[in-house]
């Protein structure tokens, strides 16, 4: 019994072998260069590697580490989880709602304001926005603030931990309308316009009909790959808060964890304890895409 | 006679409040575009300030006095650098051309399978592409690092790692799930084998997402700059060369925006032209199928 259905299994790789034969060239790199190196870093979370020395097993106690010792690592992940909220919906649904809205605008008008929205993705322009938030009298906002009489003394928007968090915040929304939103732009780009002239003649009177029962179900791929793109990018981000408030921030307060594991794995070189940290948000970003394809899932059918 | 006036009627009412609406849609895109964009134009007005007009006050949000000082002076660094100047740019342009092409031909082959062949392990392959674009860790890097053993410093090292982009083939498999199998299994019947298919009908329908992930693969590969796999400075790519003509404290802001804004102009320019394609598609896509 057993044996029939792997004859029939192989039986069947057989009959696809030019399917097998298109897969590979991109299958193998893919293995190489990235499945193998992940699947060798998925046990070093369980020991203590300080990259000179070879890695020594030390069981949970990373883990154990992390949630009960490691005060920093708990304000990591309020800090995460936080900034991920704020981020993470308000960016997705601006990315559907700039492609949708462009998409409805002249085509001469459709590159250049797509070019507007996407080139803050483009262009690594930190050092503006560190001029635009200088906590001197030379910053742009404060400037600004001061002139309209708003503020009397210049806020320190990068060092003061009541503000660094927020500045954050408003760089990563403005570089977050990335690969999600241009996908989106060239999904709603490739609908077929018959799907537009037959709900007109089955009465769909305007834009809001054509997007909740045409152009959203024919999306419905495109949306997906935007909310995995827009999770990797809200729960995984640290970079933007590290050239932007410096390295630790005030107070740990634009500390994700993103950070924390980079302060473990380059700076202090504890690579499993690192390693863990990763870990522990990956299964977050897991969950949360399971938990979004679920939604968007059942909303398609 | 009657009913076809009566609809001409009602679609001109109906045009004239799309009209209005678009009319909104430009207005309200204007003013959110002009936030998004103050940050690049002040890093491209920055580029053209005159080191004195860097720290006037209050700052200005133009250049009185504009000047290519902040270019020369990044050239002039450039030239200077351990290796000649054109050996980055020679550099940089054979790994995006190689990244780029190979990235997409490969990528939009195994899409195109993992989104219409029912094969064993297909499921898994799909599963595994979205779990990978969401294991993010810097532990990774040392792994390729031993992986990387033969390759370290060679032109390998900056290609091969990028070539197979989980995102480039996740973004091509969920567009080519839109196309009808029923136009698939109708060159079956034909004779067609699955590479023509792919080729004659699948790829010439997919021209937005082929274009979209030009970009993507366009702009990663541009931006590749080997980290600790290559130390030879003659292996070294622009961004490299770009960085250390930048990188001398704030005084140096203005050159540090001019490499930036020069950086940015292959990027932005393939996606002027990508985009162009993308846009044109809906022009003919009304013959599908």
């Amino acid at each position: 019994m057993g044996g029939s259905r792997l004859q029939q299994t192989i039986r069947q790789i057989w009959q696809n072998r030019e399917a097998y034969l298109m897969l590979a060239p991109f299958m193998l790199i893919f293995l190489i260069f990235t499945v193998v190196p992940v699947v060798m870093s998925l046990p070093i979370g369980f020991t203590d590697f300080n990259m000179v020395q070879l890695p020594k097993f030390v069981g949970l106690s990373n883990y154990s580490t992390l949630f009960l010792n490691d005060t920093i690592f708990i304000q990591s992940i309020r800090v995460t989880l936080i900034f991920a909220l704020l981020t993470g919906p308000v960016s997705y649904v601006l990315c559907f709602l700039l492609a949708w809205l462009i998409n409805e605008l002249p085509q001469k008008l459709k590159t250049l304001f797509t070019l507007i929205f996407y080139a803050p993705s483009m262009a690594n322009v930190y050092t503006v926005w560190q001029l635009i938030f200088s906590g001197d009298t030379y910053g742009y906002l404060n400037s600004l603030l001061l002139k309209l009489r708003i503020i009397t003394a210049p806020v320190q928007w990068l060092t003061d931990g009541r503000f660094v968090l927020g500045t954050v915040i408003v760089v990563q929304l403005w570089v977050s309308l990335g690969a999600g939103f241009l996908a989106l732009r060239a999904g709603f780009q490739n609908i077929d316009r018959t799907l537009y002239e037959a709900g007109a003649i089955e009465g769909i009177r305007n834009r809001f009909q054509e997007l909740i029962y045409i152009t959203i179900p024919a999306m419905a791929p495109q949306m997906m790959f935007a909310a995995v793109m827009q999770i990797v990018g809200s729960f995984t981000a640290g970079t933007v808060a590290q050239s932007l408030v410096g390295f630790p921030s005030t107070d740990y307060k634009a500390h994700t964890i993103m950070t924390h594991a980079y302060d473990y794995g380059w700076v202090r070189f504890e690579m499993g304890y690192a390693s863990a940290i990763c870990m522990i948000l990956f299964v977050v970003m897991l969950l949360c895409n399971k938990a979004i394809s679920r939604i968007l899932g059942k909303y398609m059918e | 006679m009657t009913k076809s006036i009566a609809s001409v009627k009602g679609s001109s009412r109906m045009v004239g409040s799309r009209l209005a609406g678009t009319i909104m849609i430009f207005l309200f895109l204007t003013i959110l575009g002009i936030f998004m964009a103050l940050p690049i134009y002040l890093a491209v007005i920055m580029a053209f300030k005159p080191v004195q007009e860097l720290f006037v006050f209050p700052p200005k949000l133009y250049v009185l006095d504009p000047t290519l000082d902040n270019f020369r002076d990044m050239f002039r660094t450039l030239s200077n650098l351990w290796v000649p100047f054109e050996r980055y740019v020679f550099n940089s342009v054979l790994v995006t051309v190689c990244v780029t092409l190979a990235q997409c031909v490969f990528a939009s082959m195994a899409a195109f399978v993992l989104a219409k062949c029912r094969i064993p392990g297909g499921t898994f392959l799909n599963k595994l592409i979205v779990v990978s674009l969401l294991y993010q860790s810097n532990v990774i890097y040392i792994m390729q690092y031993l992986i990387m053993a033969r390759l370290r410093d060679t032109y390998w090292a900056l290609i091969l790692p990028a070539v197979a982009s989980p995102m480039c083939l996740f973004l091509m498999r969920q567009s080519m799930a839109s196309v009808p199998d029923a136009m698939i299994e109708a060159a079956k019947v034909d004779g067609a084998n699955l590479f023509t298919i792919f080729w004659k009908i699948v790829i010439p329908n997919q021209k937005p997402a082929l274009m979209t992930m030009m970009i993507f693969a366009f702009q990663a590969a541009w931006n590749i700059q080997g980290g600790s796999l290559v130390s030879r400075e003659s292996l070294k790519t622009l961004p490299t060369a770009a960085a250390q003509a930048a990188s001398a404290g704030l005084a140096r802001a203005g050159v540090a925006m001019a490499a930036a804004v020069v950086m940015l102009v292959p990027p932005v320019v393939v996606f002027m032209l990508a985009q162009r394609q993308v846009i044109e598609t809906m022009a003919h896509s009304g013959i599908k199928e």
